[in-house]
């Protein structure tokens, strides 16, 4: 369903790669690695050669922007542009059960300032959820949850790949990927590999 | 109507006694200006005396040919200004070529119109005319187009989280860009709206100051000065408008991406 080949930027790759729909795919490495810029790759964030597809169609045949409501990446740190929350979201039916499943239903009129990093991570994923893509590029997205967020997260996860939406998972905890990912390959020096007795 | 005062050397000398006792503060009070100060009063004494002497030589010859010399001189210079005043730049020909073209062509645009078709001189580049309002559309450009441009450049480089962020959601570049964009042209224009709305209350313009001191009627030298904020704002927002959308331009690229390496 979603697949890359030779895709490299000036410090990651040639990384080639196929993700099933519903499937999870773990990607781990140590920071630094080229986990992120791998990402950015892919949502065509930086200039890039090798081809990405998704279902069969080449990104060069979508413009940016279709490219990027289909194949959402919520990075390591969100971005805001707006004093208000309430600004960064469209208003539809599914937002009020999104914010609840994340702990953050009244959030919507907060300012962005009194959030904290892991309520700006959550948010950033409810966001990129309202796009309905059909790819999810997450980096790190319990880094600076407590378990409890953590969980809540994870259920968000698996009720996206149960939509047969396909995701892309970087972590840096190893029983995180074991949970829900299906399969585990981990970032060396911009080179992707299989990883070595991780679930798969 | 009182009748043109001449000035002597010696009153020049005399009117320099306030900006000496500044200097003799500065050195008193151990601010380090002075030297600063004076370099900068002799710098613009070489410069004002020079540009007297190429002036007079112009105006005598009067030659389309010189005119348009001096004018693509004045416009290199202002270039080169512009790209100085920027912290970060565009890099390559775009860090001097953007902003010295899109002053050039709103400068010469609204000249040229004022020149042909309001003040109609004959020839319509005479230079005593042309070149003194170029220079103060030119002046007033620079400094709109140089602040647009510093805004828009470091406004996006501190907040490109904020804009891929918009890119990430589907948006266009010209969409996720353009908070920026309005900060930046809100930037080049407050100089010339503040401008406006001080003349004639808070301050009275230097052109409109030398008309009356040379003994044009004050009602006279309030036209001119109408006419000249006009032109002023003008080519400011035109200058301003086109430096900052060319460099939102180059600062994406065809794939809506930030391209930050584009930029020192």
């Amino acid at each position: 369903m979603f697949k890359t080949v030779d895709l490299g930027t000036r410090h990651v790759g040639p990384v080639s790669i196929n993700v099933a729909r519903g499937e999870c795919l773990a990607i781990l490495g140590a920071s630094g690695s080229g986990k992120s810029l791998f990402f950015r790759a892919i949502a065509d964030l930086d200039p890039n050669r090798g081809e990405v597809y998704l279902n069969g169609k080449s990104r060069e045949d979508m413009p940016a922007w279709e490219w990027r409501r289909q194949v959402s990446y919520v990075p390591a740190e969100t971005g805001w542009w707006a004093d208000r929350v309430g600004d960064h979201f469209d208003a539809d039916g599914e937002l009020e059960d999104l914010l609840r499943v994340v702990d953050l239903k009244d959030a919507l009129g907060w300012d962005v300032n009194r959030l904290s990093t892991g309520e700006r991570h959550r948010l950033g994923i409810v966001r990129a959820l309202q796009a309905r893509p059909n790819v999810l590029l997450l980096d790190e997205p319990t880094a600076s949850l407590d378990a409890d967020m953590t969980g809540a997260v994870e259920r968000l996860i698996k009720q996206q790949l149960a939509r047969d939406v396909c995701v892309l998972l970087v972590s840096h905890d190893p029983e995180q990927a074991k949970r829900i990912a299906d399969r585990s390959m981990r970032m060396t020096g911009g080179r992707l590999q299989p990883e070595t007795g991780a679930a798969s | 109507m009182s009748t043109y005062i001449s000035l002597s050397y010696l009153d020049l000398v005399g009117a320099s006694v306030f900006l000496v006792l500044n200097a003799l503060c500065s050195f008193a009070l151990k601010l380090g200006l002075e030297r600063q100060l004076l370099f900068s009063a002799l710098r613009m004494i070489v410069q004002l005396l020079m540009v007297g002497l190429v002036l007079k030589a112009v105006f005598a010859a009067s030659s389309a040919l010189l005119t348009l010399l001096i004018a693509v001189i004045m416009i290199t210079f202002a270039g080169r200004e512009i790209r100085a005043r920027q912290e970060r730049r565009l890099t390559g020909i775009w860090g001097y070529g953007l902003g010295a073209t899109s002053m050039m062509f709103a400068g010469t645009i609204v000249t040229v119109c004022v020149l042909v078709m309001q003040i109609e001189p004959q020839p319509w580049w005479t230079p005593q005319i042309a070149l003194p309002l170029f220079g103060m559309v030119l002046g007033n450009t620079m400094t709109g187009v140089s602040l647009g441009l510093d805004t828009l450049h470091s406004t996006v480089y501190r907040e490109r989280t904020a804009v891929e962020a918009q890119l990430l959601l589907g948006r266009t570049r010209w969409e996720a860009i353009l908070p920026c964009a309005r900060r930046s042209l809100r930037s080049g224009f407050t100089p010339i709206i503040n401008a406006m709305a001080a003349t004639g209350v808070v301050s009275l313009p230097g052109m409109m100051t030398g008309q009356i001191l040379s003994g044009v009627d004050p009602q006279e030298a309030v036209k001119y000065q109408i006419l000249i904020m006009f032109m002023i704002a003008g080519a400011t927002g035109l200058g301003v408008l086109g430096a900052v959308f060319g460099s939102v331009w180059r600062l994406t690229d065809h794939r809506h991406r930030v391209r930050l390496d584009r930029m020192t």
